[in-house]
């Protein structure tokens, strides 16, 4: 398997990525500048984390004028992969390949903590090696994973089980209180139309091996390698 | 000629605003009851060149549009003064 | 070439306004030759202050060990001290001050002090991995402290959340006398592989010097001079002086900063942190012996009419000064072009020793850059024993009663906020970043991988203000002990220290008294534990209109842990492990939390560190470490045995219980300092039954005081007969006390 790591400036977790892609998952990985205006083939595009552009004006919203952007819409026109971590999410957001727009989290303040996942779709590359309605430990690093959407957005997502990942308690309960951000719906993650772009705002990589604790974010890579080889 | 343009950009009525609310709470409890909402946004100052007033508001209009507010969350209002 | 702009005369309120003495004028003159103009004048100010000439401590930091077998640069010598750490890589750390602009600006002094450690690290070609700080604010309830608190911690996460460096850990403690005076001491650990390192010097004559990074504004005009002047009531006027981070710009500046160093057309790199072009400009040719020249009218500005005295003291961030290899420009500038960033010729590497400083063809500064750089005047001050000292040493703690209920105690410590859960705080810090963090905060030592390799990086933050107030000796020690204690349980042998001195008014004898002994006591830990100083800084007046914070030496110890699979967590992790003390507790009250908190006394001797039994400890815990025989292992501090076996409960993982029947009684103690003293050179043990009788043997041949007290078992903390408490309760007190005062407000 095959995936890029778009590099914007002030993307801090496209290392992070990369490592976890390459030297735990072995994939081939390679860097891409935000200049480049062609994408190699790849299977997989990876937005990873990060101030792009110093998250100024708003997350995400001069990084999707990027070169690279255009490259990364044809690939996923073409039905190919591309997930976006955190502020890769909100760039997938402003460049318009997913729906909604990201909110300052109702604490107003950066959150930096281990939360939990309820898998709510395996319908999908990301995570059809996943069991539905599991639990997943993922930890999240944002000021703005307000997920907003409209109630004809949120509608369409939930008719077209496009939610992939639900804030909750460590039972898979849903509720307030397990929503650290404040997001619509306990919105962690979502597809798009073709389920072959996924945003979501906690970080998998940070919990790809054992020394760090946890390995459950290793089960989103090992569902994209099976989905690629078959 | 020179312009400059003072633009508002708002989080639009539906969409809860959550530095607002603290204003807000924060004013109340400061003793300023009366505070009905406080709604918290941004402003810029942007300077351009244009032939006339009306080019200058349609230079202003589309900046607004492809960059400086998100259409899902964000509305905007400015005015355009010369200088 | 003529000198022009000697108009501007320089006179007695002129000196006194840039912080210079009569006799310092005097030495100027001698040194140039004639009168100095302004922005001579200026350069020599801001060089010759305490914040860059350490004319009042040099001296006594002398005391410092600074050698060592695996030292690579020593302190003093670059920007930061250099360790080596085998498998061909080194590491870089320095710890630095920011206190007096994040009392004026909380948010943006905490956060250019973070910028400006940051750039010390990187400027020697190490990457940052780490950022650690260490606060200190008045009491919580004061509305004041709380919002300094806020600001500074938004303003930490702020920077090094953007910047993508973790911050993994560090210590707040709350007191009245940091009230008005925060501390806000911020540390960067970097790694470099040996044959990288870059030194800020400039050699090579017609080598071209580039200013790099972010455009000069009148930011900060004066910032080294205001870090040495005593905070007032009208401080609050002195906003100007507050530079503004921006930390995409330093994310930018640092790729292209270390981009270049893998290529082969850098000589040198200095960042311009206090005093700007000056400080950088003179240290570079100072190291290196040659002058420097440099052309103001090339220097990228944001802001019109700036003189030339202004662009030579202005703090803007996020900027450095590379010496490139003549015939290799294009190289720097493709670099730094890439990355969106100024990259401009403004001068060239000189024969001789003059900083030559023009504005197109007018000279406007010609001074040997020694004389700024190394040669200020140095002060050997007057000292005096503190009047408070003999009476707040007096304790006659025989007098005082010992609480009925020690669970009502204990739980009052545990709401503390000095003592209470930071999680507040590092929360709001991204600490994961980089994936490398294996220890989060909240563990005795913060502990980071180094991929591609075996090893981690222990890294711990350290200071009781109080012990050095009641006892600035020992406490100097404490500070360094317990620093490399907190490495120490963690598997990690403490490699060396950097170290923040914060302290009153150095003019004032008993502050100076202070000091000295301060760094006494720290020089003999230092020496005992073999962990030499690599660097650090001084910062003085910091007092508020009640007179001088508590003296506080914050020392930053790093260790490295050769296999980081042999790593010791400090929390229990399974029920059934057998729960030990090691080390002897004493009649030792004095200074403690228990004291303050449950007695409201400040008084007494702090407890005595004797360092034959504490270098003991250390080697104890490092060889149970190697040989696998600790679950986890926590160190005994603030509130004693109690709260450190609540805080051995607390596994963010899962919380567990522990039953301790009978805790060990010798020395006649007391039952107060037997649950709360604080006692040094302690720690709680938690071990496998099948390993008790190794880690027993270790310890009778190590000498060690090693007792059993009880298991983990259950879900709650029962300690003899005089505590029982859920788990739950405890920890909730615990996490809340601090969101909860935080939310009052």
């Amino acid at each position: 398997m095959k995936a890029a790591v778009l590099v914007f400036p002030g993307s801090n977790c496209d290392t992070d990525c990369f490592h976890a892609l390459k030297d735990v998952m072995k994939m081939s990985v390679e860097y891409v500048w935000h200049k480049e205006r062609s994408l190699a083939k790849v299977d997989l595009v990876v937005l990873p984390g990060g101030f792009s552009y110093g998250d100024y004006l708003r997350t995400g919203a001069i990084a999707r004028f990027s070169p690279a952007m255009e490259a990364v819409k044809k690939h996923a026109d073409q039905g190919r992969y591309v997930i976006g971590i955190c502020n890769g999410f909100q760039i997938l957001l402003e460049a318009g390949l997913l729906p909604g727009a990201m909110l300052r989290n109702k604490t107003l303040s950066f959150i930096c903590k281990r939360v939990w996942l309820k898998v709510e779709d395996v319908n999908n590359p990301f995570t059809c090696r996943l069991k539905k309605n599991g639990v997943l430990s993922v930890p999240i690093a944002h000021g703005e994973g307000n997920y907003y959407c409209d109630d004809d957005v949120l509608k369409k997502l939930q008719d077209q089980s496009r939610v992939v990942f639900r804030y909750c308690s460590q039972a898979g309960q849903l509720g307030e209180s397990f929503n650290p951000n404040g997001s619509r719906d306990h919105i962690a993650g979502l597809v798009s139309e073709k389920r072959n772009v996924l945003g979501m705002m906690p970080h998998p990589e940070r919990v790809s091996e054992a020394i760090l604790g946890c390995e459950d974010g290793k089960k989103i890579w090992e569902s994209l390698l099976a989905e690629v080889s078959s | 000629m020179n312009y400059q343009a003072q633009v508002n950009v708002t989080l639009k009525k539906s969409v809860l605003d959550p530095q607002g609310k603290t204003v807000l709470h924060a004013l109340h409890s400061l003793g300023f009851e009366e505070t009905r909402d406080v709604r918290v946004g941004k402003y810029f100052e942007v300077k351009v060149e244009a032939s006339d007033v009306k080019k200058a508001e349609e230079k202003i209009r589309k900046m607004c549009e492809k960059l400086l507010i998100n259409p899902v969350i964000e509305q905007y209002s400015f005015k355009v003064s010369e200088g | 070439m003529a000198m022009t702009s000697l108009s501007s005369k320089i006179t007695p309120e002129i000196l006194q306004a840039h912080g210079i003495t009569r006799e310092e004028y005097e030495r100027i003159l001698e040194i140039l030759g004639r009168e100095p103009n302004i922005t001579e004048l200026g350069m020599f100010s801001v060089m010759w202050s305490e914040h860059c000439s350490y004319k009042n401590s040099k001296p006594v930091l002398k005391l410092f060990p600074t050698t060592g077998p695996k030292l690579l640069v020593k302190a003093g010598e670059e920007n930061a001290g250099i360790i080596d750490i085998g498998e061909g890589y080194a590491i870089c750390f320095k710890i630095e001050s920011h206190n007096h602009p994040s009392a004026v600006e909380p948010f943006q002094g905490a956060a250019t002090g973070v910028g400006g450690i940051l750039r010390d690290i990187f400027t020697m070609g190490a990457r940052p991995v780490l950022l650690m700080n260490s606060l200190r604010f008045g009491r919580l309830d004061n509305p004041q402290s709380r919002r300094l608190f806020s600001g500074v911690v938004s303003g930490i996460a702020n920077y090094g959340n953007c910047i993508g460096v973790p911050t993994i850990g560090g210590e707040v403690y709350f007191h009245e006398s940091y009230e008005g005076n925060p501390l806000v001491n911020a540390m960067c650990l970097g790694i470099v592989p040996t044959k990288e390192i870059v030194k800020g010097c400039a050699h090579g004559v017609g080598n071209p010097v580039y200013y790099v990074g972010a455009a000069t504004g009148r930011d900060g005009l004066g910032g080294a001079a205001f870090a040495s002047r005593e905070l007032t009531e009208d401080s609050g006027e002195d906003r100007p002086a507050v530079q503004v981070g921006d930390p995409f710009m330093e994310k930018l500046l640092l790729e292209a900063c270390l981009e270049l160093i893998k290529t082969d057309a850098l000589v040198g790199m200095q960042d311009m942190g206090a005093a700007g072009l000056t400080c950088s400009g003179c240290e570079t040719a100072s190291r290196g012996s040659t002058g420097i020249e440099m052309d103001l009218a090339k220097v990228p500005r944001r802001e019109t009419g700036m003189t030339p005295y202004e662009i030579m003291l202005s703090e803007s961030q996020e900027r450095m000064l590379i010496i490139a290899k003549k015939g290799k420009e294009k190289i720097v500038e493709e670099i730094f072009e890439k990355w969106d960033l100024h990259a401009v010729k403004i001068g060239k590497v000189r024969e001789g020793h003059m900083m030559r400083v023009r504005e197109g063809e007018k000279l406007v500064a010609e001074i040997p850059a020694k004389s700024l750089a190394d040669e200020g005047p140095v002060y050997i001050r007057e000292e005096r024993e503190p009047d408070y000292l003999k009476e707040a040493q007096t304790l006659d703690w025989k007098k005082l009663s010992i609480p009925t209920d020690l669970g009502v105690v204990l739980k009052k410590l545990l709401e503390h906020p000095s003592i209470a859960s930071k999680a507040w705080v590092w929360q709001q810090y991204d600490h994961m970043v980089r994936t490398d963090t294996v220890f989060y905060p909240g563990s005795d030592a913060a502990l980071i991988r180094i991929k591609g390799t075996s090893r981690g990086i222990a890294v711990s933050t350290d200071c009781n203000g109080l012990y050095c107030y009641l006892d600035p000796y020992e406490g100097g020690k404490i500070a360094v002990a317990e620093a490399a204690r907190n490495v120490a349980v963690s598997g990690a042998q403490p490699l060396g220290v950097t170290n923040c001195l914060n302290f009153g008014n150095p003019m004032k004898p008993e502050v100076f008294w202070q000091f000295h002994r301060v760094v006494e006591g720290m020089t003999a830990a230092c020496k005992a534990l073999e962990t030499p100083v690599t660097g650090g800084n001084v910062s003085f007046y910091n007092e508020n209109p009640t007179g001088a914070i508590f003296p506080t030496s914050t020392i930053g110890m790093v260790g490295l842990l050769e296999k980081i699979d042999n790593r010791v967590p400090s929390f229990f992790q399974k029920e059934g492990d057998l729960v030990f003390v090691a080390g002897e507790t004493f009649n030792e009250i004095g200074g403690s939390h228990y004291l303050m908190v449950i007695h409201q006394i400040q008084k007494g001797l702090p407890p005595r560190l004797d360092l034959d039994r504490e270098v003991r400890l250390q080697k104890f815990l490092m060889a149970a470490a190697n040989n696998r025989l600790m679950s986890s292992c926590h160190d005994m501090a603030e509130g004693g045995l109690s709260v450190a076996l609540s805080e051995c409960c607390f596994n963010p993982k899962g919380y567990l219980g522990a039953n301790v029947p009978k805790l060990q009684r010798q020395n006649d103690l007391r039952e107060d300092a037997l649950y709360f003293g604080e006692s040094q050179s302690r720690v709680v043990i938690s071990v496998d039954p099948k390993n008790r009788e190794k880690l027993e043997k270790l310890a009778e041949k190590m000498k060690i005081p090693f007792f059993q007290i009880g298991k983990v078992e259950g879900d709650s903390l029962k300690i003899e007969e005089r505590i029982d408490e859920k788990v739950g309760t405890l920890a909730a007190i615990y996490e809340q006390a601090i969101p909860k005062q935080m939310t009052s407000s």
